[in-house]
């Protein structure tokens, strides 16, 4: 977060390029550099372990309804307490993570492979870009939140179509930065050179200028990851998210907040895992951009 | 300037084209028979074709979709966004019921924001890499990561279940209640949409305010034996203010998404949440007009933002 946690310099990258070793090096120093971020990689990884291995760790079923259970506070039985019908909270914010952490990454990886196509082309055709740039402009003007809502009136509510609906909302953000480095590539030397030796445009864009935005893209993508996450909640806890069959963070948090009074533990733990799991990527995405991004840790 | 401005405005005149077509189609292409969700779903079966015929002309929804696109776009420019399918009540009376709850929820998140922000900012960019700067910068981290509706709850658990000291729901006018009431009523609300913006300019001012703390011209005034408050208020901060400015156009932006969650949260009778019951109860004409009137806003929120940072940093005008 301090603009000194540079990471590594950008001479030492380029030599460490394609060969295996120097990168773990690298990657290792970084995170020496920065301890933040291993603090949000081990958060993360334990984490999308727990989720994934949910059935051999988790004891209760996140659906079982056990009455006599009912509102539970937490302790050696329920470790978050259980909600109104007597299911066990901590269960259900597992399972519920796995909803939230497909959404996060496929968000991610959808916002990033169409940012990247029509923000490179939209930087390298000037024609195109004019009509590409207004239509980001457009979707941009919407409220995130109220386009999401907008487009779920028009999908309906369901896992994939949330993904979906996040990736539309997303990708302008991301196409504006794609577009904003390949301006800044697009008129040096090599790319002159690879013009003039007839290279295709295709082999131009995704040969010589995509790999040189890479950089702040792979950082973007870590807070699109939690962004995501953030926007599947708000939805889910709206009620036109994640059908309320499924638990997801934003589900359990809204049911919990009928009963804050009497059980606040409902709503307590997903809130508390929720705000956890992003900080830890948005702790992840700090340490990137500090190590890939030195231009950008200055501006924010 | 005139030129920038000029260029600048032009600008807005395809975004809001491209803007009211998705708004439109995106309620054109929405599967069901508007006429269905009047009638309430299922009763449609019991309904003549007479009837359904009738609905659909009173709403104009049989004309061809540019008809329908051409004059639902007229309406918006004299005000007139069309009327709720449930309480057939024009969607510009319903909006200008709600407005002023909307106002103040973004106004009070915004003023708690930047007079918090602002200073916490300052002083961790003065006092870079003390532990004053640290506690600052983790609760910036921290404000980035905590959903609005859990702050929310935390904060109602505490300050109103527990302690008593504000109500857990509701809004009241500055206008028609007085002050205090409004204020009781407006605080939990307003830190709960603030925070993440507190958070993001507190960032922003110490970052730019580092940049500016390392140029020539501060250590020339520092080396002519001005006082640190000298140096810090008239030199530095000035400069520093550019990206501040910026950060307030995005704010408006996100604060407006923060309306619809503070708002349900909070049961206050405004834009954000009346959003949300259109998009639950599918009543396409208000989903539409306050996503153009909220886009709107935004794209000109957004023009007066470059003009004025045209007008602070001269080198934008050109480029």
């Amino acid at each position: 977060m301090t603009t000194s946690n540079r990471g590594f310099n950008p001479n030492e990258v380029r030599q460490a390029k394609g060969v295996g070793s120097r990168i773990y090096i690298q990657f290792m120093r970084m995170l020496k550099k920065n301890p933040n971020m291993i603090i949000g990689l081990v958060i993360l990884i334990l984490f999308t372990t727990l989720t994934i291995f949910a059935e051999f760790l988790v004891k209760y079923d996140p659906t079982a309804i056990e009455p006599i259970d009912r509102f539970m506070p937490p302790g050696a039985k329920h470790w978050f307490g259980s909600d109104v019908v007597g299911r066990d909270v901590y269960a259900r914010v597992i399972y519920g993570g796995r909803v939230s952490l497909l959404v996060g990454f496929m968000v991610a990886t959808f916002v990033t492979v169409a940012g990247l196509f029509i923000g490179l082309v939209s930087g390298y055709t000037p024609k195109l870009d004019i009509v590409i740039q207004r239509i980001m402009d457009a979707i941009m003007s919407f409220p995130t939140l109220l386009l999401a809502l907008a487009l779920i009136a028009m999908l309906g509510g369901s896992v994939w179509n949330v993904i979906a609906v996040i990736t539309i909302v997303d990708t302008p953000r991301m196409v504006r930065i794609v577009r904003s480095a390949v301006l800044s590539v697009r008129e040096q030397q090599y790319i002159d050179a690879a013009r003039g030796i007839g290279a295709p445009v295709s082999r131009i864009l995704f040969n010589h200028i995509a790999p040189n935005t890479m950089a702040p893209v792979i950082v973007q993508a870590t807070y699109f990851f939690a962004a995501a996450i953030l926007t599947e909640a708000s939805l889910s806890f709206l009620g036109l998210g994640i059908p309320p069959e499924d638990p997801s963070w934003g589900n359990i948090l809204s049911l919990g907040r009928k009963y804050l009074q009497q059980a606040f533990w409902i709503a307590f733990f997903p809130g508390l895992v929720l705000t956890i799991n992003v900080l830890a990527m948005n702790l992840v995405g700090d340490g990137l951009r500090d190590a890939l991004d030195p231009k950008l840790s200055r501006s924010v | 300037m005139g030129k920038y401005i000029a260029r600048r405005t032009l600008l807005v005149i395809p975004v809001l084209f491209i803007v009211s077509i998705i708004t439109f189609s995106i309620m054109q292409l929405a599967p069901g028979d508007p006429a269905a969700i009047v009638l309430g779903g299922d009763y449609i079966m019991y309904a003549t074709a007479e009837e359904i015929e009738e609905i659909r002309e009173n709403m104009g929804i049989n004309r061809p979709p540019i008809e329908q696109y051409l004059s639902w776009l007229g309406g918006f420019f004299v005000g007139e966004l069309g009327k709720s399918l449930f309480t057939t009540e024009s969607v510009s009376l319903l909006v200008s019921q709600k407005i002023e709850a909307t106002i103040s929820t973004v106004l009070s998140g915004i003023t708690i924001a930047v007079v918090l922000g602002v200073p916490m900012g300052i002083l961790a960019g003065w006092k870079m890499n003390t532990w004053i700067d640290r506690s600052v910068m983790v609760f910036a981290v921290l404000g980035f990561a905590i959903p609005g509706f859990w702050l929310a709850f935390n904060l109602i658990f505490v300050f109103s279940l527990k302690l008593g000291w504000f109500p857990v729901f509701g809004f009241r006018s500055l206008m028609t209640d007085g002050p205090i009431e409004f204020l009781r009523y407006i605080t939990l609300p307003g830190i709960t949409l603030g925070v993440a913006f507190m958070a993001l300019i507190a960032r922003m001012t110490r970052s730019s305010l580092v940049e500016v703390l390392s140029e020539d011209y501060i250590r020339t005034a520092r080396a002519k034996g001005l006082s640190e408050r000298i140096v810090l208020i008239r030199h530095a901060l000035r400069a520093a203010s550019m990206p501040v400015v910026t950060v307030i156009g995005l704010v408006f932006a996100a604060a407006v998404t923060g309306t619809v969650i503070t708002e349900t949260v909070f049961a206050i009778p405004g834009m954000g949440r009346m959003f949300v019951k259109a998009v639950g109860d599918r009543d396409f004409p208000v989903i539409q007009g306050l996503m153009m009137i909220f886009a709107t806003s935004y794209v000109f929120v957004n023009l007066l933002v470059d003009i004025l940072y045209a007008y602070l940093d001269p080198r934008v005008r050109y480029s």
